[in-house]
């Protein structure tokens, strides 16, 4: 009874420097099931859970199907209200989840079964291959300076090109390669192998097979995330994805970025053509209940604005124009921010949607209403950024099924009750938090990050105190 | 095989040449246009306003007819009778209470059995574009055609459900089985200003030549449609937007029927093109289609 748990923090001897060591720092096994959590997946809120249940003592497998941590936070420049740099916020937790003595990184790895009762789950999880043996390698990254085959990456949201080998980004955690065997020319045509023969200390494996492990985990935190809705395929009105210069918001993002493969600087996909003229839709697959999704998703009338500022801040004498609904900017500092964009930045709204989209020569003509003075409007733009309605993550539902959760119409996992226990499921045991139960900003996630860890705290407390009453 | 057909008035009067072409043309792909009896007026709109139940007793009485008369399917060829019978039929399939005002009042039995099928659509799904592409005695070839849809043939979606309805290809391939080559431009669903001709005949001729110019910069040799309106406007509105702009160059609309006539080597004499205000002719004989 009130054992204090050992934090099984750096052992003598082991490095403490910014090159993340991850996994062997840890001790996930050497305290009892209940004292262990498992969050799936590594964004901004998983991280924040995971941070929050380490520092209280708890040991985490933070699990994640990408290489690295960070989620789609990583991929983004800056952020609203403030304009701070999303890396800059995002890289000391990502590299505190990864030097964590309580927090054990799991990436590449997906799950694959569940068993067991709340507080005592078995969670089955499948370890995707790499081709590269994590425990050789030491994060040099020549092999990604000496690969040549280059290709669009679903990382750069076609904005950009990586390379075979790589990692998420130069500051990834944990800072090790993966190769995308469907861009490998080793492992699609067989020949190739200069990863193998640059290698300094032997860690490239192209024989690699996936591998399974199983984890005890006392209870489970799902923060899965959002994905972009699907426009290409679904919104044939905006192009279907056959013109070049029209892009979403989540590629914009890539775009804006000073780590990004433009370097910050706004050009256009097809000729890299610095952007003159640029249109901004709101609400494209959102808030469309007859042919796409019913739902506001929140987020899109902030970074919009933030895009057509940061865009303004970097091309000085560029026009924007933005098609709008009407403007949702309810959290704190959001309404002054969008006045500031109409007033300082000279962004023209325009209320109504576009709708069509198609090439003109080297414009994209942009079709539209303006509500207000019921005009027919015309733009011949350089360049177009769709607001994409965000949708669940890939797999929600198949996870879902995994975990004994249900999945709301639209993918989003259901949470117990919406205004009093929002992180709760209908499952003890397993919590949901960030875009995976509903789309939110980053602010929310990361608070709901923090509430998931502390119902899960509360669960286990409750689950070693019936277990202390028993005895 | 024969189709109970639905022709309409306009095809009986104007767009004559839409309907003999069409029915020229079945008896060669081998099903025939059967007319439906006493046929009335499709009502040429469909109602918009949920309580407007008169207006849905003329199509509902057609539909009534083609079941009475012992057919489960029924073919228009017009836009306009197609959208307002598909329209109507949809009501009659799903909304019961709209359902039972009308049959009511009416005096019929009829609960939406009739399937209401576009010409194009016999082709595409009973006929098959590959077999009609057999069928093809003339093929188009180097003949570039823009597919004009217009509204009336797709929307609204739910209920019509013919094809996509921001980005259809059932034209284009249509167009590709007569081996000519669809060429893809931005106005093809597009409004032609529809009855805006009666009392703005200023936005018709805009709407046409926003359509007329976007098909031309494609590189498109001629228009089809399958629209007696669409047709009237694209075709009529030529000499007004010269009027406006010197440098506008006439193009040819053709009935999609009439192309398929061409493709089966009809002959050009009756098709009826003397009707067309922009004589296609020299444009097909210097594309090698009529002699």
């Amino acid at each position: 009874m009130g054992e204090l748990i050992e934090l099984t923090g750096l052992k003598d001897g082991e490095p403490t420097s910014c090159v993340a060591v991850f996994g062997d720092h840890t001790d996930f096994e050497s305290v009892p099931v209940d004292r262990r959590v498992m969050v799936i997946g590594a964004g901004i809120t998983g991280i924040t859970s995971a941070i929050d249940l380490g520092n209280a003592g708890y040991q985490v497998m933070l699990v994640d199907r990408l290489p690295s941590v960070g989620g789609r936070m990583l991929q983004l420049s800056e952020t609203f209200p403030t304009l701070d740099c999303a890396q800059c916020t995002l890289t000391p937790r990502t590299v505190e989840s990864g030097q964590h003595p309580n927090v054990l990184l799991k990436t590449s790895c997906e799950i694959e079964d569940l068993k067991g009762e709340p507080g005592d789950f078995t969670v089955r999880v499948r370890q995707k291959i790499t081709y590269v043996d994590w425990n050789k390698c030491t994060g040099c990254g020549t092999c990604i300076q000496k690969c040549p085959s280059k290709s669009i990456a679903l990382f750069e949201r076609d904005a950009g090109r990586m390379t075979a080998i790589y990692t998420l980004s130069p500051q990834a955690v944990p800072n090790k390669p993966v190769i995308d065997a469907d861009r490998c020319r080793y492992l699609t045509k067989g020949k190739c192998g200069v990863c193998a023969k640059v290698c300094p200390v032997d860690a490239i494996n192209y024989e690699q097979q996936e591998s399974f492990f199983e984890a005890q985990v006392g209870a489970i935190i799902v923060a899965t995330g959002f994905d972009i809705y699907d426009w290409k395929n679904k919104m044939p009105e905006y192009g279907g994805g056959k013109i070049p210069d029209v892009i979403d918001g989540l590629t914009m993002e890539r775009y804006l970025s000073a780590s990004g493969p433009t370097a910050g600087a706004i050009v256009r996909p097809s000729d890299g053509k610095i952007v003159k003229e640029i249109v901004f839709i709101q609400c494209v697959g959102s808030r469309n209940p007859e042919f796409h999704k019913s739902y506001c998703s929140r987020v899109c009338c902030m970074y919009t604005a933030k895009h057509a500022r940061l865009y303004k801040h970097k091309v000085h004498d560029g026009q924007v124009y933005i098609f709008y609904i009407d403007i949702r900017s309810t959290g704190k500092g959001y309404e002054q921010f969008i006045q500031q964009s109409v007033s300082e930045e000279e962004i023209v709204y325009l209320r109504g949607r576009a709708a069509k989209l198609y090439q003109d020569g080297d414009k994209v003509m942009v079709q539209g209403a303006d509500t207000l003075t019921g005009k027919k409007i015309e733009v011949a733009a350089d360049m177009v950024v769709l607001a994409a309605a965000m949708v669940p993550n890939e797999g929600a539902r198949e996870l879902a099924a995994i975990l004994g959760l249900e999945c709301n119409k639209d993918g989003f996992f259901k949470e117990d009750n919406y205004k009093l226990s929002p992180v709760e499921t209908g499952r003890q045991g397993i919590y949901l938090a960030g875009c995976c139960q509903g789309i939110k900003d980053i602010a929310d996630s990361a608070a709901q990050g923090s509430a998931a860890a502390s119902k899960a705290l509360v669960f286990l407390s409750s689950v070693r105190r019936q277990k202390q009453e028993a005895v | 095989m024969k189709y109970p057909y639905f022709p309409g008035c306009t095809l009986y009067t104007k767009a004559k040449k839409l309907d003999d072409a069409g029915r020229e043309c079945s008896l060669k792909l081998g099903f025939e246009l059967d007319e439906l009896k006493d046929w009335t007026c499709c009502g040429a709109t469909f109602p918009l306003v949920n309580d407007q139940h008169i207006t849905m007793s003329g199509p509902t009485r057609i539909l009534a007819d083609t079941k009475e008369q012992g057919n489960d399917k029924l073919v228009a060829l017009c836009s306009v009778c197609y959208n307002v019978l598909k329209r109507t039929n949809h009501v009659m399939l799903n909304d019961e209470e709209r359902r039972a005002k009308v049959t009511d009042f009416i005096e019929r039995d009829y609960h939406g059995e009739v399937e209401v099928l576009h010409y194009l659509q016999v082709l595409r799904d009973e006929i098959g574009f590959d077999a009609l592409k057999e069928k093809v005695v003339k093929p188009l070839a180097g003949l570039k055609v823009a597919c004009y849809y217009g509204c009336l043939l797709l929307r609204p979606v739910k209920e019509i459900g013919l094809d996509v309805m921001e980005n259809p290809t059932i034209f284009e391939d249509f167009i590709r089985a007569l081996g000519g080559e669809p060429v893809e431009f931005p106005y093809k669903i597009e409004c032609c200003g529809a009855f805006q001709a009666v009392h703005s005949m200023d936005t018709a001729t805009r709407c046409s030549r926003d359509i007329l110019n976007s098909a031309k910069d494609s590189g498109a040799d001629l228009v089809i449609t399958t629209c007696p309106l669409c047709q009237f406007n694209l075709d009529d509105r030529q000499p007004e937007i010269q009027k406006s702009d010197p440098g506008f160059s006439s193009i040819p609309i053709l009935y999609f029927t009439q192309l398929l006539a061409l493709a089966l080597d009809l002959s050009a004499e009756e098709l009826g093109f003397e009707r067309n205000l922009i004589d296609p002719l020299p444009l097909l004989r210097e594309k090698g289609i009529v002699s």
